[in-house]
């Protein structure tokens, strides 16, 4: 392993955020802010507790995913869309790099900053709500994989887009509402039967699932399932992501 | 000993066009070889195939003999390059930009080498300038200062000149030197033969996708030396008098023009001798030319009968 350029792709992409820390930070706080207003304290103040746990608190676990899949997907992105599009990628596929190499440098910089943008939001939250988090190892371990099989997923949206609409196609036109129908707002339990089965489609359920039962105890599907399916999707997106470096499609004419 | 070996290699574009054709060179360790040609000859195609930017359609490359597609690593851990477009993050500073290209190299930090990378291209004050604020011209060194960050075997600059005023070229020039008392080797393109001429140990011709000639500059000058006597003649002449014929004489069609080639190099052209001769002979001269047939013209030449004989071959 060449961890010298590793260690010169990562600190050069967390250099990149450091330059613009207050945007990268403020944005997030604020929505999540704002949901918490919103939600958690005018809404949530006349909705029953879920499980036992106030609303305010249930909506914690959905609200981290929501800005860190967003985050992490697109800073995997823009990390590799930029240098393509201003043509300074030719360096990355001059230099004597495996794609193993790529991928940590690149994807591990985007995993990072959704990362401690999660741990913000987390943060945040404690000025809102009370809450207690029954299993914070997992939390910790649930939010690094999350980060980083979606920032794999946005290296390969950022590769694979040809200008900046595609680059936002997926973050806003797929993650979002898979997101808000993926019970960061309400347990599946408390859709009809056709609407839970419908729900089982959508990815996003399984990550808030098994994120909420770090939070609480609690989970509308199997732990061990969730895990083992983000694991799939990690596993998928790293194989495509060595296709495209094997073959340089999108990358080499 | 040859450090970069291409051989048969050709490049098919995504779209079908073929932009090199079976091409076969070989650069030696130590020399500065000049790849000349016009405009979409194939310099670029064939550098951004060596460093690995594009895919090859067939061939082989090889760099100290490790092929480009199969032991990538190895092989790129030679190469360097600069290329022809200006290609800058540009919300960077100067120096973090080279010390971004001697990281991607896997090298350890090394501040005194780039500090003295960016001092030999006048380039130390601008360092903590960000890219965009740059001129064209200290553009186009820091990205030569990118590319030496990292010590390379092998240099690759694609119109180092593009873009560069006079007094910049002929620095750059004198870096090309130094970087080959170092031993680099470098391979440069341009479209210009003076260019070639000033700076390239060997020389080759490249259009449509085809090297048509490789060849060292001195002996390529030597050809260059070749002058030619045209001697008009008053009345027209019925054929070369005897006596001359043993020269390299030759008698135009209507008779009016001898044309006499020599090597100006040499101490005796015999040029009195054949003046002599013609007066001995009776003919009666109206005016005298020489002429020098230049790079320009073998390289005008080379690249029209290219084309002919690409002409023929799409009108057979
Ligand atoms: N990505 C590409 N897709 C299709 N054709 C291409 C591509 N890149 C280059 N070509 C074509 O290949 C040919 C050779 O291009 P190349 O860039 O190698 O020329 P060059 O000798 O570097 O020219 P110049 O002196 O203008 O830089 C040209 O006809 C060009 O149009
Ligand atoms: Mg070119």
């Amino acid at each position: 392993m060449n961890y010298q350029a590793i260690k010169t792709i990562y600190l050069f992409e967390m250099n990149r955020t450091f330059r613009t820390l207050v945007q990268s930070i403020l944005s997030p706080v604020l929505t999540t802010s704002l949901y918490f207003i919103v939600f958690g304290s005018a809404i949530g103040s006349r909705i029953q507790t879920i499980d036992d746990v106030s609303y305010g608190a249930f909506i914690i676990p959905g609200l981290i995913m929501l800005s860190v899949l967003m985050q992490a997907i697109t800073n995997g992105s823009t990390g590799i869309y930029f240098p393509k599009f201003i043509g300074t990628v030719y360096e990355i596929l001059s230099a004597p790099v495996t794609t193993a190499e790529i991928i940590c440098g690149y994807v591990g910089a985007a995993a990072t900053k959704a990362f401690a943008i999660g741990m913000i939001i987390l943060a945040t939250a404690t000025l809102f709500v009370d809450f207690h988090i029954a299993h914070p190892l997992w939390m910790v371990i649930f939010l690094a994989i999350t980060c980083i099989s979606f920032a794999l997923f946005g290296f390969i949206i950022g590769i694979l887009a040809r200008n900046f609409e595609q680059l936002n196609l997926v973050p806003m036109l797929v993650i979002t509402p898979l997101v808000f129908l993926g019970g960061s707002f309400y347990s599946i339990s408390m859709l009809p039967p056709f609407w839970q089965t419908v729900t089982l489609f959508n990815p996003v359920v399984y990550l808030i699932s098994m994120f909420r039962w770090s939070f609480f105890g609690t989970a509308d599907v199997d732990v061990v399932i969730s895990v083992a399916a983000i694991i799939v999707f990690m596993i998928v997106n790293i194989f495509i992501i060595y296709r495209i470096f094997a073959t340089g499609y999108r990358l080499k004419q | 000993m040859s450090l970069l070996k291409i051989n048969a290699l050709t490049k098919s574009y995504e779209n079908g066009f073929q932009a090199l054709k079976s091409v076969d060179l070989e650069v030696r360790e130590g020399e500065i070889l000049a790849l000349l040609g016009p405009n979409g000859a194939g310099k670029t195609s064939l550098i951004s195939a060596t460093c690995g930017l594009t895919n090859i359609t067939s061939g082989t490359i090889t760099v100290g003999g490790y092929d480009v597609v199969k032991q990538p690593l190895e092989a790129r851990r030679q190469i360097s390059l600069v290329p022809q477009e200006i290609m800058l993050e540009p919300f960077e500073k100067v120096i973090t930009t080279v010390r971004l290209s001697r990281g991607l190299f896997g090298l350890a930090p090394d501040e005194a080498h780039i500090e003295k990378t960016l001092r030999r291209l006048s380039l130390w004050d601008k360092r903590d300038t960000r890219n965009m604020a740059l001129s064209g011209g200290m553009k186009r060194r820091v990205m030569i200062a990118k590319a030496l960050s990292h010590s390379p075997k092998l240099l690759f600059l694609d119109e180092p000149s593009a873009g560069v005023d006079v007094e910049l070229r002929n620095d750059m020039w004198r870096l090309v030197e130094e970087l080959k008392e170092q031993g680099v080797t470098i391979i440069l393109t341009t479209h210009y033969i003076e260019e070639a001429e000033e700076v390239a140990d060997r020389v080759a011709i490249i259009n449509h996708g085809d090297i048509l000639l490789v060849e060292e500059k001195a002996d390529l000058m030597a050809r260059l030396g070749k002058k030619e006597l045209i001697i008009e003649l008053q009345e027209a002449a019925k054929e070369i008098p005897a006596g001359l014929a043993d020269l390299a004489l030759s008698l135009s069609d209507d008779g009016l023009k001898l044309t006499y080639s020599y090597d100006a190099k040499q101490e005796r052209t015999g040029i009195t001798n054949l003046l002599s001769h013609l007066s001995d002979a009776g003919m009666r001269l109206k005016d005298l030319q020489t002429h020098t047939s230049s790079l320009e013209e073998i390289f005008v030449s080379l690249v029209h009968k290219d084309e002919d004989d690409n002409n023929e071959k799409a009108s057979s």
